[in-house]
């Protein structure tokens, strides 16, 4: 156990301070070469540095190398490293091609299933799907499909929600965190463990990201936080309580598609908020602009971006509770399984 | 009130969760297939239990759908 605990505090403070170190000098050549975009919230739109998926994924890279080495030897903790590595970077590349090119609205779900296979080729998955209180089901062909709309839905969901100033980094440090809570009651140390470069990452890069924002992570950072997070939850076998701490997303992504009612790059929709004089957002008159959690939030009185943030944020504790709780009932089993 | 129904509504979505698993385990897992010899046994039985599954999917999908639309009529239309 101690070897554990060490591997799990030095994999954090890596994943932490390589993100902090590394933005700044990111902010700086970013803003050089003008790779900047518009911040549309901000009062006089500031040009805003954008993307800061490679120092995301460079302090998850370095902390999840650190855990091989620190972890203790196993087949399953190796396999489940490098479907991290693999898939997440993987998923970084999908995003940063996005972050330079406009591209069509089905690339990033085809790119990122693609991303998923690397998981299927290591065997880094158990094909059984756990449910709280009534056990699991055994589903060896059907979880191959799992796998290959997991990623596309984890990543896709944390970009659609990466709408205002620290949210996407905010909101996956909150979903991340719960999820590795979910994991140590799981008793499923490791992937535990594995889990928490994903949090201290985002957290660190939120100190960036939050309102007001000096850096964006673009489509690269975000497919990176949400492809590693469906790693998490298949190598972790919890890909129920995955879904369950990243509800106030997927409500996002649900909403919008049933309203648009098709697969589409966000650039190609109408803003679904409009300023009000004092710069508040609020819901757009526009009757054919698609329905979002941020459109939602606004509908009753229009609020600060900050303001906005931190109603996501609850909900997002609220799921993460939910999260935790229902890693709980894995725990209980009924009398129909006993 | 507003934000009060989308805490409403994700406590919905984690009740459906909670009940399709229960169906998924309780029902659909013991489903099983005989008379057509081994393979054919099993590969029927798994036919059989993704479309169920699928369709558990797509009735979630619509049950929330009509939610969705119940709960935040008021706020959509405003």
């Amino acid at each position: 156990m101690q070897a554990e605990i060490i591997s799990a505090i030095v994999a954090s403070l890596i994943a932490f301070f390589v993100v902090l170190g590394l933005v700044p000098p990111l902010i700086k050549q970013l803003t050089k070469r003008n790779w900047v975009v518009k911040d549309v919230n901000r009062i006089g739109g500031a040009m805003i540095p954008r993307p800061g998926g490679p120092a995301i994924l460079t302090g998850i890279i370095l902390s999840e190398i650190s855990l091989y080495f620190l972890l203790p030897a196993d087949e399953l903790i190796t396999k489940g490293i490098a479907a991290i590595l693999v898939t997440t970077s993987a998923a970084f590349v999908v995003g940063f091609v996005d972050d330079r090119m406009v591209l069509g609205g089905w690339f990033k779900p085809v790119a990122l299933a693609v991303a998923a296979i690397p998981i299927i080729a290591l065997g880094a998955y158990d094909s059984n799907l756990e449910f709280p209180l009534f056990g699991a089901v055994k589903i060896p062909a059907l979880y191959l499909g799992v796998i290959i709309f997991m990623i596309p839905i984890t990543g896709n969901t944390i970009n659609s929600i990466d709408v205002m100033n620290g949210i996407a980094s905010g909101f996956m440090t909150i979903a991340a965190f719960s999820l590795a809570i979910a994991l140590f009651i799981l008793q499923n140390y490791s992937v535990a463990i594995m889990t928490l470069p994903l949090a201290f990452a985002s957290l660190a890069f939120y100190k960036y990201h939050r309102f007001p924002s000096r850096i964006f992570p673009g489509d690269s950072g975000a497919l990176v936080l949400g492809a590693m997070y469906g790693v998490i939850a298949i190598i972790g076998h919890v890909e129920v309580i995955a879904a369950i701490a990243l509800l106030p997303a997927v409500i996002n992504s649900f909403l919008f598609l049933s309203s648009v009612k098709r697969i589409v790059e966000h650039r190609q929709i109408k803003n679904p908020t409009t300023h009000t004089d004092d710069h508040k957002i609020t819901t757009t008159k526009e009757t054919d602009a698609p329905i979002t959690l941020v459109r939602l939030i606004v509908a009753g009185k229009p609020l600060t971006e900050k303001e906005i943030g931190l109603t996501i944020f609850r909900l997002a504790v609220f799921s993460g509770i939910l999260a935790i709780i229902t890693a709980f009932l894995m725990e209980v089993k009924t009398w129909v399984t006993l | 009130m507003g934000h009060s129904l989308i805490y409403i509504f994700i406590a919905a979505m984690w009740a459906l969760i909670l009940i399709g698993g229960a169906v998924l385990v309780t029902l659909v897992a013991q489903i099983s297939v005989e008379g057509y010899g081994e393979q054919l046994d099993f590969l029927i039985g798994s036919i059989i239990k993704a479309a169920i599954a699928i369709i558990l999917v797509v009735i979630w999908v619509l049950v929330l759908t009509k939610m969705k639309n119940k709960i935040f009529q008021k706020q959509i239309k405003s």
